[in-house]
C-alpha cells in the first residue's frame, strides 16, 4: 500500500493599498525561499509569478489597507476562498500611513495631489482588513520582520499558533543587551508602548523607537505620554509621533486625539 | 481565428512587476490606435499629508511609498531638505550614503534580473519554476540579492524601511571592523555579479530600440548614484538616426533646482499616476539612461563585463537602446555597485560625528538621486520653524510612463505587421515590453488587466 502523495498547502499573497514592502519580505527570505516552495504551493503571488492557481487557498497573506470601493468587495472574496487569513504589516493591520487621510478632508487631499480629482475613485478612509472581514492572525510591523513571517508560515504548516510575543520593545532591548536610550540619554522612545517584533533596531542604532509595530498588548498611553513630555516633546511632537504608520491603531489614535484636545 | 472584428478583451493581471496596473490597447485593422498603461494606484496622498509635518520626518515617511527602493526616497528627501536648510553632507558621511545606496541597487536590480525578468527569457512563470532548470543561476542570484540586503541591514538596521538614515547623515555610523565581514561577503558577491552578467548576456534578445530622450544624473568623475546634475541625451530621431543606434548623442544639463521648469507632470483620465514630460517631450530614466550618460565612468571590472557581454565599449561612449537588453545593463550596474561598495569600505574612516546639524530654515529645497528605476526628485517648502508647507515628489515610473506606452505601441505594431497574433500572444508581448522597464507601479498602483479593443475593417 502506498501513501497518496501529500498535497502541499496552497499559499496566496494579496495586495491592497501599500508599498509592497511586506510581500517583498517573503522574497527577502533568500535562504528559505526555494525550500519553502517545496513545502507550500505558491498559488497566487502576482509580484512574483505570472501563474495563478484558483482557490480555495489554505493560507492567504494580505498586505495593504482598504481604500477603494472595489477593494471592499475584493477582501470579502478573498476571505471566502481562504481557510486562514493573516494580515501582514501595518497597512493591513492598522490602515497604514495612508490612514492619515482619516483626519482630513479627502476631497482637499485629492485636489492637492491631482489636477483632476474627479478622475480618482477613493474612499474617505483607509481601514484595516479586520474592519471588513474576520482575520485569523495579524502580523505587525512597518515593515514586518522576516523571521516572524517565516514563523507564521511554519506555524501554519505545523498546525500550531505562531509564537509571536505581544509584549513591548523594551523586552527586546533587554534581551539584546541594548542600553536604554531614554535612561542613558533622555531620548524620547516609544519602546515601552510599542509591540515587539523588530528586535529593537532603533535603540540599537541610538535612536528612540518610533512605533512602527503599533501598540503592544499592555500599552498604557495616558501614563506614558507624560514621559515623552519630560524628555522634551511638546504637544505637536507627541501628536506627530503617534500619527505615522499605525495612526489608526486604537491606542495610538485615542492618545493623539487626547493630546490634540489639550 | 481572425481578429479583425470589433472586440474588447480582458486578459489576466500583469505579474512580476512592483505593484499592479492595467493595459488598454485599441487596434483598428492592422494599426494600433492607442496603447495605454493605466496605473490604478489606490491613491495614498503622500504629498498632501506631508504638509504640516516636521522637516525631520519626510525621510521616514516617504520611504513608505516604496518597499523596494526606500533608500532612494530617504536620500532624495534628505538632499531636498538639506538644500532648503543650507546644510552640506560630504566626506565620509556622503560615502556612507553612497554605500547604503549601492546596497539598494544590488538588491533591487538583482530582484528584477532573477525573480522578475529572467523567467521571461526562459518561458517560465516564476523563479521557482526557473530554479527547476537553472538552480545554480537562481541560487547565485539569491546570494547576490542577500549581499545587497546585508549592506542595507548593516548601515540601516533593516533591509526594508531602514531606520538609521536621518537629515545630516546617520543616527549611528559603523566602525571599520564592523564593515570587515561585509567586505568578505561582497568579494564573493563580486564574482557572483560577474557571472550574472555573463549568464544574462547569453539570453536571446529581440531587435529593438528606443527613440526617447534619456534623462539621468551625472557627476564629473563618478557614475552618479546619490547626487548629480540632471543630464539629457537627445533621442536618435533628432539626429536622423534609427532608434536602435548605439551612438552617443549630444547632451545638455540643467540644475536640480530647475527640475520643475523642465519636467512637468500632467494627469490623464486612465491613471492615478501623474505623467511627466521633459521639455514637452517623452523621456526615459533608469539603467539605459544612466549607462548612456555615465557609462564611461563604470569601474574597470564593470566596463570589461559590459564589453564581454556585447554592449560595445561604454568607455568609448557606446550606448544601449534595446529595452530587452536592459537586463544586461542592470547586471552590469550590480557589478559596478558591488565593486564601488568594496572601494568605499576600503577607503572608510569613521567620521568624527554621525551627522551634521541641519537647523530649520524657511525656503524651498530640491533633491534628486538615482533610484534603481531612475531619477527620483523631491521638492519641499518649509517655514521658519521647519514645518513642511508643500511637498512635490516625481518618481521615475511616472516619468517613464509615456516611454513605456510608446514601446508598447511600437511592439504591438510590429507584431501586427508580422502576422496575426492572438490576444494571448499580444498579452505576452506587452507584458514583456512593460517588464523591460521594471516599472515601480507600487510607488502608486493597483490592478493590471489587458484590454484589447479591436475595431476596424473586416467586421
Amino acid at each position: 500500500m502506498t501513501a497518496a502523495p501529500r498535497r502541499r498547502p496552497k499559499l496566496a499573497v494579496w495586495k491592497f493599498a501599500s508599498c509592497d514592502g511586506c510581500q517583498l519580505t517573503l522574497l527577502d527570505c533568500e535562504d528559505e525561499l526555494l525550500g519553502l516552495a517545496d513545502q507550500v504551493e505558491i498559488a497566487h503571488f502576482l509580484e512574483a509569478s505570472s501563474a495563478s492557481a484558483p482557490g480555495p487557498y489554505d493560507l492567504s497573506l494580505v498586505e495593504g489597507s482598504v481604500t477603494t470601493p472595489q477593494d471592499v468587495e475584493r477582501i470579502h472574496h478573498i476571505r471566502a476562498v481562504s481557510a486562514r487569513l493573516v494580515t501582514i504589516g501595518a497597512c493591513a493591520t492598522a490602515g497604514g500611513v495612508q490612514a492619515l487621510r482619516n483626519y482630513a478632508d479627502v476631497a482637499e487631499f485629492q485636489a492637492a495631489v491631482y489636477a483632476r480629482p474627479d478622475y480618482i475613485a477613493t474612499l474617505a478612509t483607509s481601514t484595516p482588513i479586520s474592519a471588513h472581514v474576520p482575520v485569523d492572525f495579524e502580523l505587525r510591523g512597518c515593515p514586518i520582520d522576516r523571521r516572524q513571517l517565516l514563523e507564521v508560515i511554519t506555524a501554519h504548516l505545523a498546525g500550531r499558533r505562531p509564537d509571536i510575543p505581544a509584549h513591548s520593545v523594551c523586552f527586546e532591548c533587554k534581551q539584546r543587551g541594548t542600553v536604554c536610550v531614554t535612561v542613558a540619554h533622555g531620548t524620547p522612545c516609544l519602546g515601552p508602548v510599542t509591540h515587539a517584533g523588530c528586535g529593537a533596531i532603533c535603540p540599537t542604532y541610538g535612536r528612540g523607537c518610533y512605533g512602527c509595530f503599533g501598540p503592544s498588548n499592555s500599552a498604557n498611553l495616558p501614563s506614558f505620554v507624560p514621559l515623552l513630555r519630560r524628555d522634551g516633546m511638546d504637544t505637536l511632537d507627541v501628536v506627530r509621533v503617534l500619527r505615522t504608520f499605525n495612526t489608526a491603531a486604537p491606542a495610538f489614535d485615542a492618545a493623539a486625539r487626547t493630546e490634540e484636545e489639550r | 481565428m481572425t481578429h479583425r472584428g470589433s472586440r474588447v478583451l480582458h486578459v489576466g493581471s500583469l505579474s512580476r512587476v512592483e505593484g499592479e496596473g492595467s493595459l488598454y490597447l485599441r487596434v483598428q485593422g492592422d494599426e494600433v490606435a492607442e496603447a495605454r498603461l493605466a496605473v490604478y494606484e489606490p491613491p495614498r496622498f503622500f504629498e498632501a499629508f506631508l504638509r504640516g509635518r516636521s522637516y525631520t520626518e519626510p525621510p521616514d515617511i516617504t520611504s513608505r511609498i516604496c518597499g523596494i527602493c526606500p533608500v532612494a526616497y530617504q536620500l532624495s528627501a534628505c538632499r531636498a531638505i538639506e538644500d532648503a536648510c543650507g546644510a552640506v553632507v560630504d566626506g565620509q558621511l556622503a560615502a556612507l550614503r553612497r554605500l547604503i545606496y549601492c546596497g539598494e541597487w544590488i538588491e533591487s536590480h538583482t530582484l528584477h534580473v532573477h525573480l522578475l525578468h529572467a523567467p521571461d527569457f526562459h518561458g517560465c512563470d516564476n523563479v521557482v519554476e526557473l530554479a527547476r532548470s537553472r538552480r545554480a543561476d537562481v541560487e547565485r542570484g539569491l546570494r547576490l540579492k542577500q549581499a545587497g540586503n546585508a549592506i542595507i541591514e548593516l548601515l540601516g538596521g533593516r533591509a526594508i524601511h531602514p531606520v538609521n538614515v536621518r537629515l545630516g547623515g546617520f543616527h549611528r555610523v559603523p566602525s571599520r571592523s564592523e564593515l570587515r565581514p561585509l567586505a568578505e561577503q561582497l568579494r564573493r558577491a563580486r564574482e557572483d555579479a560577474a557571472l550574472t552578467v555573463r549568464w544574462v548576456a547569453g539570453f536571446d534578445f529581440p531587435d529593438a530600440g528606443c527613440d526617447h530622450d534619456l534623462l539621468a544624473l551625472s557627476e564629473p568623475d563618478t557614475y552618479a548614484i546619490e547626487s548629480g546634475t540632471p543630464t539629457v541625451m537627445a533621442a536618435p530621431h533628432t539626429a536622423a538616426l534609427p532608434a536602435t543606434t548605439r551612438r552617443a548623442l549630444p547632451t545638455r544639463t540643467f540644475g536640480v533646482r530647475e527640475f520643475g521648469d523642465h519636467v512637468t507632470e500632467s494627469q490623464v483620465p486612465h491613471s492615478t499616476a501623474l505623467h511627466a514630460r521633459l521639455d514637452g517631450r517623452r523621456h526615459l530614466t533608469g539603467p539605459l539612461a544612466r549607462y548612456a550618460i555615465s557609462g564611461r565612468l563604470l569601474s574597470p571590472v564593470a566596463a570589461q563585463a559590459a564589453r564581454d557581454a556585447g554592449l560595445g565599449d561604454p568607455r568609448k561612449g557606446d550606448v544601449c537602446r534595446n529595452p530587452y537588453r536592459s537586463i544586461i545593463v542592470r547586471a552590469v550596474e550590480v557589478l559596478h555597485a558591488v565593486d564601488e561598495a568594496l572601494r568605499l569600505i576600503e577607503a572608510y574612516e569613521p567620521p568624527p560625528r554621525p551627522y551634521v546639524e541641519v537647523p530649520p530654515s524657511a525656503g524651498t529645497g530640491h533633491g534628486a538621486t538615482e533610484a534603481p528605476r531612475g531619477l527620483l526628485y523631491h521638492r519641499y517648502t518649509l517655514d521658519a520653524q521647519g514645518t513642511v508647507t508643500e511637498a512635490v515628489l516625481v518618481p521615475p515610473t511616472a516619468q517613464n510612463q509615456d516611454a513605456i506606452e510608446e514601446d508598447l505601441r511600437r511592439t504591438v505594431q510590429e507584431h501586427l505587421r508580422a502576422g496575426e497574433p492572438t490576444d494571448a500572444e499580444l498579452t505576452a508581448v506587452c507584458e514583456r515590453a512593460i517588464r523591460n522597464h521594471d516599472p515601480c507601479i507600487s510607488c502608486s498602483t493597483h490592478f493590471l488587466d489587458l484590454t484589447v479593443d479591436r475595431t476596424g475593417s473586416g467586421a
